[in-house]
């Protein structure tokens, strides 16, 4: 009985997780601005993640493969935001305004950011 | 299931490619290419080459699309519009691939069991690992001890790219020097204080998973190629952090050209001290009484070189890349 509860919440936790990723990236795609898209993007790499990892470990029970699958969540959680805070931060440095209100996309030149 | 995933991960990859030819933007095109090296990676991963997919991972995806951005601001980020030899290329383009689909047609079926390379020598691989070497990792003996020549002869590949790299980028332009002072001081994300504290936090883990990759390659995937490849990710990632000055203050040059030496030199001495000691070139099995271990010696000790090696030409070019950059 157990099992099977422990079973249908993991793969919602899955689903739910499968969900997030797929939002994040329609949100790359069709949002107006950069910042906005990085911030949809962003939604893949914490809330994405965290659901997916959480159900895969719920599947793996009590075993080597849940510690190894939490420390891969650990490493991405705490790399992802770190990453995208690093490219709205370059992007801010190079020149392009967050520019509330109208809904053009970005032009400047763009600088390679590191 | 497995089959649906890997067709998929196939058509990214043409997909990637096709984007990569296609794109104007250098920028862009190295951002592909990184992301073509992950599918790769991937893919290698579906196939069960666990040690592959390490590598491609790590150097493909890691190394050096960070290498290529150091070039890329040295350098413009837009390519530059060509006219002529178009035509050409594209003909000639059309014909090496036509040639090259239609020689797939002769190939055995993919993972099929009848195939010659199952067939020819992969099974007395399988067989001798363990009675010679005694350890899992089928990859590892077959790349250090079976086939030692062959890396012996990639770690001289990567010592003479390296020299190479050197050779032309390594010396600074002297008129230039005493600027490096003044532009050194804002190099590096120093004033960014949440990528630092995550890299302080994370830099560790990454040199110890090296480590582990370097000293685990007999038992799992791994070994001197990944793990000079994730070292060096490690040291690049505090260089960026950090500011370039202090990662060579951590880790100077002349240490590094002594890595890459060394390394060399140490996987070609291990070959010379087992004819001293009455075998052939690289024939571990004399350098002990008990074969077995003298193998297993013999393989940590040269999978130690090759580590020294890859991890030292990898940061060496990244430096002289990073140099450049502090000049112009």
């Amino acid at each position: 009985m157990i099992d099977i509860l422990i079973d249908v919440f993991s793969w919602v936790l899955l689903i739910l997780g499968g969900v997030c990723v797929l939002i994040g990236g329609i949100g790359g795609l069709r949002l107006p601005n950069f910042y906005t898209r990085i911030h949809a993007a962003s939604l893949t790499d914490t809330m994405g993640a965290i659901l997916i990892f959480v159900g895969m470990m719920l599947q793996s029970g009590l075993t080597l493969a849940t510690l190894k699958l939490f420390a891969i969540m650990l490493f991405l959680l705490l790399t992802g935001p770190t990453a995208t805070y690093a490219l709205a931060n370059a992007a801010l440095l190079s020149g392009l305004k967050p520019d509330t209100g109208s809904n053009h996309d970005e032009v400047e030149k763009e600088e390679p950011a590191e | 299931m497995i089959f649906v995933f890997a067709i998929f991960l196939l058509s990214l990859l043409v997909i990637t490619s096709i984007a990569i030819v296609r794109t104007t933007n250098l920028f862009v095109a190295v951002m592909l290419t990184s992301i073509f090296s992950f599918l790769m990676a991937a893919n290698f991963f579906i196939l069960d080459a666990a040690d592959v997919a390490l590598t491609e991972a790590a150097v493909g995806a890691g190394v050096t699309t960070v290498i290529f951005l150091c070039a890329l601001a040295l350098t413009g980020e837009r390519e530059k519009p060509r006219i002529n030899g178009r035509k050409t290329a594209r003909v000639a383009v059309a014909i090496l691939a036509s040639l090259m689909i239609y020689a797939t047609f002769d190939k055995p079926r993919l993972g099929d069991p009848d195939a010659p390379v199952h067939q020819h020598i992969a099974p007395w691989y399988i067989e001798k690992t363990t009675e010679h070497m005694d350890f899992p990792n089928v990859v590892t003996a077959i790349l250090s001890s079976f086939r030692g020549y062959d890396t012996l002869g990639e770690v001289f590949v990567v010592f003479a790219a390296c020299i190479g790299v050197l050779f032309i980028l390594g010396v600074p332009p002297p008129a230039q020097k005493r600027l490096n002072k003044v532009v050194e001081q804002n190099k590096g994300l120093r004033h960014h204080l949440i990528p630092q504290v995550v890299g302080r936090l994370v830099i560790p883990f990454i040199v110890l998973f090296g480590l582990y990759t370097q000293f685990h390659g007999e038992y799992g995937p791994g070994g001197g190629f990944q793990a000079g490849a994730i070292i060096a990710t490690g040291i690049i990632l505090y260089a960026l952090l950090e500011g370039e000055n202090k990662a060579l203050q951590a880790v100077p040059r002349s240490v590094l050209l002594g890595m890459v030496i060394g390394g060399a030199l140490l996987f070609g001495s291990v070959g010379v001290i087992c004819m001293f000691m009455g075998g052939n070139f690289l024939e571990y099995s004399v350098l002990s009484a008990d074969p077995i271990w003298g193998q297993q010696l013999g393989i940590l000790v040269i999978e130690a070189g090759v580590g020294m090696a890859v991890c030292g030409a990898l940061l060496s070019i990244f430096h002289a890349f990073a140099a450049r950059e502090n000049v112009s």
